[in-house]
Order: structure tokens, then sequence, then C-alpha cells
């Protein structure tokens, strides 16, 4: 299957593409990881993500997506962890509710700081 | 199932699934064609063990072969899964290999103990069947003593405290009207509800003209799935209602070889669970290369990920939404698989299937039914033919449909 840069994220969309509202913002400067009954399976698209515990699936719609969430528990922030990934600074928002949507489904959660 | 990040409409996303995946996003196992019911719509015929079934570790390297896909859960099925001797045992080889099991059952099998079992794992989930929001509607079905049977899995599962498994109906002509009450139940026994379409498979092929929705009744349950938004799964099994205006959630889209498939009881991987024909047979999990072979490389696959057409349908300006609905139905109503579904809203399968005359539609390759099915209706006296269906060596099976099959205690 050809790997191709999809286009860049732009608003996260829950499935058949409504609106998201009323999720709180994402802390870029909190400490997160990936939930711990999350598996993701790397596809030409991104990523599927799958929770065990509320088993539900999510698509994560860009390779790059699927990096910063898979590097998430390597670094101090999310702010970190997008500038390692290489998101473009004109795009930390919209990774910024990409990320929001997926605390909203559980799949990535908040880290004791070490 | 949520999209995150989809910078345009989800149809990117879809056009992807088209194309396939590497491994599919979930798969249906039926473990066994052996059952202790004879529900008249069995997509599967099932009701007598094959034995050529997989042995356990045949069972196990099918698994591990899934793990390695990274293949998340499978939804095991049948016939009724739970009669195999080594159900449990497979149930928890899957789960220490990181793949998730759900498992469809009657309810025959779980009792106090059992349910104390499957609430305990977070790994394993369990869907109930149920028909009819009252015995007279499901047993008609399902077979007498099926809707006491489930009702009391339920309430032990409940009372395990296992909440949100699943109950899953089939949608009829006989019990559309009682969807509340089916979402009653669900919210009684602490489940969520699941709807999926009936389709004109196995034996449900012989009962479809009697059971499936009437137009009317499609259009009411399009707005009751509607209302209930999320709450509700379907398996995205009703995309062909999309064509009533706006999207049902889920994929809307065929996912049979793309993203979905299906392992039968004797390895043989079909392109969906509705499809078990030897036009969709796209390979043996026992052949070199095992199942994923099958899955990346057989012709079949690979053609139905290839573009599709429309056919008929191009023209029609709801296309893109219905996508000309299941090809399952279509195949087993005898209709083109690139025309209209039997039961397109805007009618044109109807046109279609009128329009038949004396065809015959195709039969299911395989028929591991213990008897002649049970009529709904006493069919028209027809002069007609039927194409000869393979009869499965019955040997190990010919005094009872659990012949050397056996309850485990848990």
């Amino acid at each position: 299957m050809p790997v191709t840069a999809p286009p860049a994220p732009a608003t996260p969309a829950p499935s058949a593409g409504a609106p998201v509202a009323g999720e709180p913002p994402f802390d870029l400067d909190g400490a997160w990881s990936l939930h711990p009954q999350v598996a993701l399976r790397p596809e030409s698209f991104g990523a599927l993500a799958y929770h065990f515990g509320t088993r539900r699936l999510s698509f994560l719609k860009s390779p790059a997506l699927h990096a910063l969430v898979d590097s998430l528990a390597d670094h101090a922030t999310a702010r970190e962890a997008c500038a390692a990934a290489g998101v473009p600074a004109a795009q930390l928002p919209s990774y910024q509710r990409a990320l929001a949507t997926l605390v909203a489904s559980d799949m990535i959660v908040p880290r004791e700081p070490a | 199932m949520t999209v995150i990040d989809a910078p345009k409409p989800v149809g990117t996303l879809v056009d992807r699934f088209q194309e396939g995946l590497d491994a599919p996003i979930c798969l249906t196992w039926e473990l066994t064609y052996a059952c202790n019911l004879a529900c008249v719509h069995c997509l599967s015929s099932s009701g007598r063990r094959d034995p050529r079934e997989l042995s356990t570790d045949e069972c196990k390297a099918v698994i591990d072969e899934l793990q390695r896909m990274q293949v998340f859960y499978v939804n095991i099925g049948g016939g009724e899964p739970t009669v195999r001797k080594d159900f449990w045992e497979l149930v928890d080889y899957a789960t220490a290999h990181q793949v998730g099991v759900k498992f469809s059952t009657n309810g025959s099998r779980i009792d106090a103990d059992v349910a104390r079992r499957i609430a305990a794992s977070d790994y394993v989930d369990v869907q109930i069947s149920l028909d009819g929001a009252t015995a007279e509607v499901n047993d008609h079905v399902r077979g007498a003593g099926s809707f006491a049977t489930a009702i009391a899995a339920m309430g032990h599962l409940k009372d395990a405290g296992f909440a949100g498994f699943k109950l899953s109906v089939v949608c009829t002509r006989q019990n559309i009207g009682q969807l509340d009450d089916f979402k009653a139940i669900a919210d009684e026994y602490g489940a969520q509800l699941r709807l999926t379409r009936l389709r004109p498979s196995g034996r449900g092929a012989d009962v479809w003209d009697e059971l499936h929705p009437l137009p009317e009744q499609q259009r009411a349950l399009y707005h009751w799935l509607l209302a209930h938004g999320e709450d509700v799964l379907t398996g995205d099994s009703f995309f062909h209602l999309a064509a009533f205006g706006e999207s049902l959630p889920g994929l809307n889209l065929c996912g049979a070889g793309r993203v979905v498939c299906l392992i039968d009881p004797v390895g043989d991987v079909y392109a969906c669970p509705f499809a078990i024909h030897d036009s969709f047979l796209a390979g043996n999990v026992r052949s070199p290369g095992g199942f994923t072979t099958v899955w990346r490389e057989s012709d079949l696959f690979l053609e139905l990920r290839s573009p599709q057409t429309g056919g008929a349908c191009n023209s029609c300006a709801h296309f893109d939404s219905c996508r000309g609905g299941c090809m399952a139905a279509k195949f087993f109503t005898g209709l083109p698989l690139d025309g209209p579904d039997p039961e397109c809203v805007l009618g044109h399968g109807e046109q279609l299937l009128a329009a038949r005359g004396d065809t015959v539609p195709p039969k299911p390759s395989l028929d591991h039914s213990k008897k002649k099915p049970r009529r709904l209706l006493e069919r028209r006296p027809s002069t007609i033919t039927l194409p000869v269906v393979q009869s499965v060596p019955d040997r190990a099976c010919d005094e009872s449909p659990l012949a050397g099959l056996e309850r485990t205690p848990v």
C-alpha cells in the first residue's frame, strides 16, 4: 500500500464529520501518555487506535499525529512532543484540538510528573 | 467509532478503506456450525458441527497470526460458539495475546458462573441475540423458549456487574415496532442495544420475503436510529438507509474484504459474514501463508479493493451516500452486484426484484441445517429445480448436533 502524506490536519471531526463542541482545551504544557489499555496500529493514512477498556476505535488521520501520540510519554510536555514530531507552529492549534478529542475518548491520559 | 483529525469530509478516509488495509479492522470468526437453536433466518445455515472444523491448535495458530497483524479484536460467533469444548481456552488464549474477544451467543450457556467470569475480564465482551422484545415475536424466529433463555442470561450478566454488554437484534418486519421496547430491555439490564440488518443469507434467504422490513418501516427505523445516534450500535449495517438523507453514525461503506472478513469454522475466509458462498471465498487459513496471505494477496480481496463501479446506480444522486448498499443482499436475492440494493429506499431494488421473473437466486454453497428449515409460511409450489447444495459430511454429528462437544466447567 503506498504511503502518502495526507493533507494537513485541520478540524478534528468525530464520525460522520459532525463538529466538535464543548470539549475543554488541551493542555499543551501538561505531561501526557497513551492510556495503558490503548493499542496503536500504523496505517498508511496514520494509525488505528483501539481502547480495550471502552472498546472504542479511533482513526488518527495523519502519520504525524500518530508519531506525536506515540511519543507523548517520552516528553516532559505535549508541546515538546509536538516540536520533536516536527509539528509546524501554525498547525499547533489543530493538533491541540485533535489531542483534546483523544482526551475526551480517554485514548490519552494525564501523566504524573516524573 | 471516532475519526480524529479528518481535515476533509470522511470521504477521504473511506477512500482509503475502499483500497483495503494490511489487516482487517475487525473480523468475524465463526468457531462452529453446531447450534442448539435453529433460527429460521440463520445467516450461516448452522445446526450441525462440521467434522472439518479447525482444531484447538489450528485456532491458536490463527490467533497468533491475528496478534502479529495487530487485529485488535475478533467477533466470535457460530453456530453457538460456546458449545465448543475449547471455547474458554481459546478466549483466554486470544486475550493473553492482545486479541480482544466479543462473542455472540443465544445465552444458553451464560449461567451465573460464566457471567462472573466474563465480567472479570476487560478484554471479553458478549453479545446476546434477541429478535423480539416479547417471547411471541422472538420465539417465532428463534424457537420456543429462546426469549426466556436470553433474558435469563442477561439477568446473570447484570447480577455479575457486567455493564455495557450488547443486546443484539436483527431488525425484522415483526419487531421494527418494538424498537423502544428493545431499548427499554437493554437499559433495564445495563446493556447496549445493537441493531443489525436482516440479510437474505443462509437460511435468511428462505424467509427474507416475509421478514424484511417494509418500506415505511425502513423509514421509521432510519428516524429512530438518527434520534438515538451513537447510543445504539448498528455494526454500520444500515448504510443503505443513508439515501433517505443524513448519514447514520459509522463508516457508511461496505467493508467486505477491505476492512472486515469472515473466517468460518472450517477455516474458509469469506469477504463478509453474510457472504458464505463460493463466489466470495478468498481462501483458507490452512493454506500456505495462512490467513495473512489470504487477506493480503487473494485475487478476490484484491478485486474488491479495486475501484468499483456503481453500475445502474451511477446516475443516482444518492450513490455517494448509500454506495449501492449491501453486496450480500444483492447477491442472495439474485440482483446484479453493481446495481441497487433490494431494499433501496428509493424503490429501485423492488423494481428489479419484480423483474427477476423465474430467476432462482444463488443458494449458499454449504448448509449445516439439522433438518429441512422451518418455514414461516407455506411457500408457493414451484416447478423450478433448485441447485444442488453440497452436503456436509456429518458422521460425527448424526446423533446430536453437539456430538463431540461438551460443556467445559468454568
